[in-house]
């Protein structure tokens, strides 16, 4: 009975509609018009919406890399103060020995100390000269005894000396300690702020380019934190996933796309493959943990133990990539090296391969981009240890650029923050040059068949 | 000698039985090369394989059980009563290395451990040596057999590509071999978890806090694993993450396929990949340093109380980073959509935004679901985001203005610093691990599903 109720309805709508039909459509009635053009209002605010949403993510580009930059850029720049400093015998080499080994030990800290003591004679108490020799940082001590070993002609004179500053007098020198607010609501009291002044005064206070964060280790002195350790940690990690990630990969893409059977072994692999790719990075740390670290007792925070993990990351960016390049080169290469008689070893390592590698190498290159920013599983391999030294081989505890941006961005201390920014600057640029020399070579090499 | 060391003798050994078995072939050829089964060159590898692989493999080997072989000489003969007691053990055996490793004379030991460190280095030196010893020797041994073995009418190209073919499918088996790696990692470390805390408890508890005395004598918490506040933390900041994401990619895919001019495009795009390319711990810093206190501040003026961990600022900074993730798996979805559809709306009168969201966009619906199941994996995955900008404190709560933690967070709090692999709450991290691999391996094969599904429906 419904059915036949639905029946009717249908027949009585398809009545209006070929009525509809046969009455000529006035175009230009002002229903339609209106229509139409709520229509077409539609279409402009539905391709607004599209426009909006890009410019929100190429909004929030931007915003990351200013605020990056502008905390950043400060760091590559550091405060130096002037001092005269006089390179007294009795405390450098009472016994006039000459001996590299005496000079090294003696206590250059004493003077410089002494220096900030003669330049502000009118401080007496003890707090107040602890905060005086905060002034210069304690690093200023080993470039001093560099120098003099350098040149031990020094001893006995007395030369104005650039020595670098402390890490808070280096923040009020950039601005980032504000010197009109409530003295207990900053770093520096009064008086030291008073200091500053008159160091500024007499023109006693640089900034210059700062080399040391390129070339020194790790530290808990901001002003003597360098990422050259971890610069070379991720260079030695990389290494190491490279040795290994780019031959298994490109071997085993060789034989999935050119001699694999069509099997249950090749299935599974390809599934594996796939999912390897989506793996949480997070689990190949906890992986590394436990098979590395604990079956195979490899050393903790080593980069070979990083660089291992890494592999089995990035094994799966280089076998879809060097599939994806093997199967685009044609078939009749292959067909013609056969025809000529090669065996399909020799077909794929004499001509296939070649004509695949550079879509081959722009894929490892993009999977050690990816590398070089991974954080998370390395975390779980110890590569987070405060490593000063810098590593000397694959076997040495080291970090890396991300876990040193990782590790500096937790620090308390205010010039850690533009030391994480200028790192992240450092890091971001090794990926942009990455990310070119793979948009060059595939822009170069690529080839349409 | 070090392993760097010990590799390059392995190669120049290779290198060198390739000349020879080169040389040899050549020789026996008289001169002319059609008196061989195979290339010269294909003999000198055939010699050069049999030189290096068995010494490799052999090294391989080694390394993965010379640390527990080791381990376990140093541990039969310390006292019974240290063997007993893990925590004792694991102690000692840190001060057994730091002795070997010519360290630890502040150390305040037992004659036993000083021994047994002394023990451990000459263990090691002798282990070092004999690894040398015998590895120099297995290759010196492929290459005089195979070097003998060689004749003018061997098969040596047959053989070399046997090996080759070998070696191909040992490498393609890495990566079954990586997944079999991480799920007997995670299950075996779980299964010992399980046996001090209850599974149901671990899956349905309510509470988390993983601090357990650390001495019998001390006074503190049992440690509660319920794992339900992770994921109700880990949920709520993906759910921000995606409310970002989707509307945002989804919208910028449409208008980068359907609408944007070839110039805008070739700009836009690559910009938009910018955003996939930067490293997570990069936006960790950025939320933590730059959204978060922005929240904050603006919160307070608006009379909102905004953690400065709030889980607002993590699910948005995840977004960004899902972004391009988004647009341009939902630009490969639609661009699949047959044309004659697109063509046949186009005929009927429609507009290009009626024919998107009445033609295109159902049909490409399946495969769009599957993309936004890809990066919720994904964003259940992440680490450093949260780690730098989410708190610790496992609350459960939905407010996004309040501090949640997450699954990555707490494994990886759990697993940085000391660990003690007899603790419920070192082990506790592999079962998250275990969790969160199952988790995102389920969502991944499902939305990898869909999307095929949806692909073979317009191939």
């Amino acid at each position: 009975m419904t059915d036949m109720a639905s029946l009717m309805e249908d027949r009585a709508a398809a009545k209006v509609i070929s009525d509809n039909l046969r009455k000529p459509v006035d175009w230009d009635s002002p229903k339609i018009t209106r229509n139409i053009k709520k229509r077409y209002a539609a279409e402009r605010r539905f391709k607004s919406y599209g426009l909006v949403a890009i410019c929100l993510a190429l909004l929030a580009l931007c915003t990351l890399a200013l605020s990056i930059g502008s905390k950043g850029y400060s760091a590559f720049y550091q405060t130096y103060v002037q001092l005269e400093v006089t390179f007294d015998p009795a405390v450098i080499d009472p016994e006039r020995t000459g001996d590299p080994d005496v000079i090294g030990r003696a206590n250059f800290d004493g003077l410089i100390k002494q220096a900030l003591r003669d330049r502000f004679p009118d401080v007496t108490s003890r707090s107040d000269k602890r905060d005086l020799y905060g002034i210069v940082s304690g690093g200023a001590s080993y470039d001093l005894r560099e120098r003099v070993l350098e040149n031990p002609s020094l001893i006995g004179q007395t030369r104005t000396i650039w020595l670098i500053s402390g890490d808070d007098f280096d923040m009020l020198n950039k601005g980032y300690i504000d010197p009109t607010v409530d003295e207990g609501d900053r770093r520096l009291n009064d008086k030291e702020v008073a200091w500053y002044n008159e160091l500024v005064a007499d023109g006693a206070v640089e900034k210059q380019f700062h080399t040391r964060f390129f070339t020194s280790g790790d530290s808990r002195e901001p002003e003597l934190a360098g990422i050259w350790g971890a610069a070379v940690g991720s260079f030695y990690t990389l290494l190491v996933t490279l040795a290994l990630s780019f031959p298994i990969g490109v071997l085993a893409a060789i034989y999935l796309e050119e001699f694999a059977p069509k099997n249950r072994f090749t299935q599974i692999v390809e599934v594996n493959i796939n999912n390897l790719a989506a793996v949480p990075s997070i689990v190949f740390g906890l992986l590394g943990l436990e098979v590395y670290l604990n079956v195979m007792h490899l050393p903790r925070s080593a980069p070979v133990v990083g660089g291992l993990t890494l592999a089995l990351m990035t094994l799966p960016t280089i076998i879809i990539a060097s599939r994806a390049a093997i199967k685009a080169v044609p078939p009749s290469i292959r067909q013609a090296a056969l025809g000529l008689g090669a065996s399909p070893v020799q077909t794929v390592t004499h001509h296939v391969l070649p004509l695949a590698m550079p879509g081959i190498l722009t894929g490892t290159i993009i999977g050690m981009a990816q590398a070089l920013g991974e954080t998370a599983p390395l975390l779980m391999i110890g590569m987070v240890a405060f490593i000063v030294d810098i590593p000397g081989g694959a076997l040495d505890p080291a970090t890396v650029l991300p876990v040193q941006i990782y590790l500096w961005a937790d620090s308390p201390e205010r010039a850690f923050v533009e030391k994480t920014s200028a790192a992240i600057m450092v890091l971001l640029a090794f990926l942009v040059l990455m990310n070119g020399l793979a948009v060059y070579l595939r822009k170069k090499f690529e080839r349409k068949w | 000698m070090s392993l760097s060391f010990l590799l390059l003798a392995v190669a120049a050994l290779c290198a060198l039985s390739f000349y020879f078995g080169r040389q040899r072939a050549v020789a026996l050829s008289g001169g002319r090369h059609s008196n061989l089964h195979s290339l010269p060159v294909h003999y000198g590898a055939y010699t050069a394989a049999w030189c290096g692989l068995p010494a490799l493999f052999l090294l391989l080997i080694w390394y993965m059980f010379q640390g527990s072989v080791i381990e376990a000489l140093i541990v039969s003969d310390l006292p019974q009563e240290v063997i007993g007691d893990s925590g004792r053990l694991s102690l000692a055996l840190n001060s057994i290395s730091q002795i070997a490793a010519g360290g630890g004379e502040h150390l305040t030991v037992s004659p036993e451990i000083v021994d047994a460190g002394r023990r451990l280095a000459n263990l090691q030196t002798i282990a070092n040596a004999a690894l040398v010893v015998v590895m120099l020797s297995v290759a010196l041994a492929g290459l005089v057999l195979s070097y003998r073995r060689i004749e003018a009418d061997m098969r040596a190209r047959n053989n070399v590509e046997r090996i080759s073919r070998a070696i191909m499918i040992v490498c393609s088996a890495i990566a079954i071999l990586s997944t079999v790696g991480i799920v007997f990692s995670l299950m075996f470390e779980t299964l010992h978890f399980f046996s001090k805390i209850n599974p149901l408890d671990f899956l349905f508890g309510l509470e988390w806090s993983p601090q357990t005395a650390i001495r019998a004598d001390q006074v503190a918490s049992e440690g509660a694993f319920g794992m339900i506040p992770l994921f109700v933390g880990t949920l709520l900041i993906t759910l921000i993450a995606m409310c970002v994401a989707v509307p945002v990619g989804l919208f910028s895919a449409i208008y980068m396929g359907e609408y944007a001019a070839p110039k805008f495009r070739a700009v836009a795009k690559p910009a938009l990949e910018i955003l996939a390319g930067v490293p997570t711990v990069v936006y960790g810093f950025f939320a933590a340093l730059t959204v978060a206190p922005f929240l904050r501040d603006n919160g307070a003026i608006l009379g909102l109380d905004v953690s400065s961990e709030s889980a607002l600022a993590a699910g948005l900074v995840m977004g960004i980073m899902i972004i391009p993730f988004v647009s341009s798996l939902s630009d490969d979805v639609m661009s699949q959509v047959p044309k004659s559809l697109r063509d046949g709306s186009y005929a009927l009168g429609a507009t290009k935004s009626e024919t998107i969201r009445q033609v295109i966009f159902p049909a490409a619906l399946p495969g769009i679901v599957g993309a936004v199941l890809l990066a919720v994996s994904r964003a259940i995955g992440e680490t450093m985001i949260v780690v730098m900008a989410a708190g610790l404190a496992a609350n459960m709560t939905v407010n996004p203005l309040q501090a949640v933690t997450t699954v990555t967070v707490q494994i990886v709090t759990l697993l940085v610093g000391d660990q003690e692999f007899d603790s419920a709450k070192t082990l506790s991290a592999f079962a998250l691990g275990l969790v969160l691999f199952l988790v995102t391996l389920g969502l991944n094969v499902f939305a990898l599903k869909v999307v095929q599904k949806y692909r073979e429906k317009y191939d």
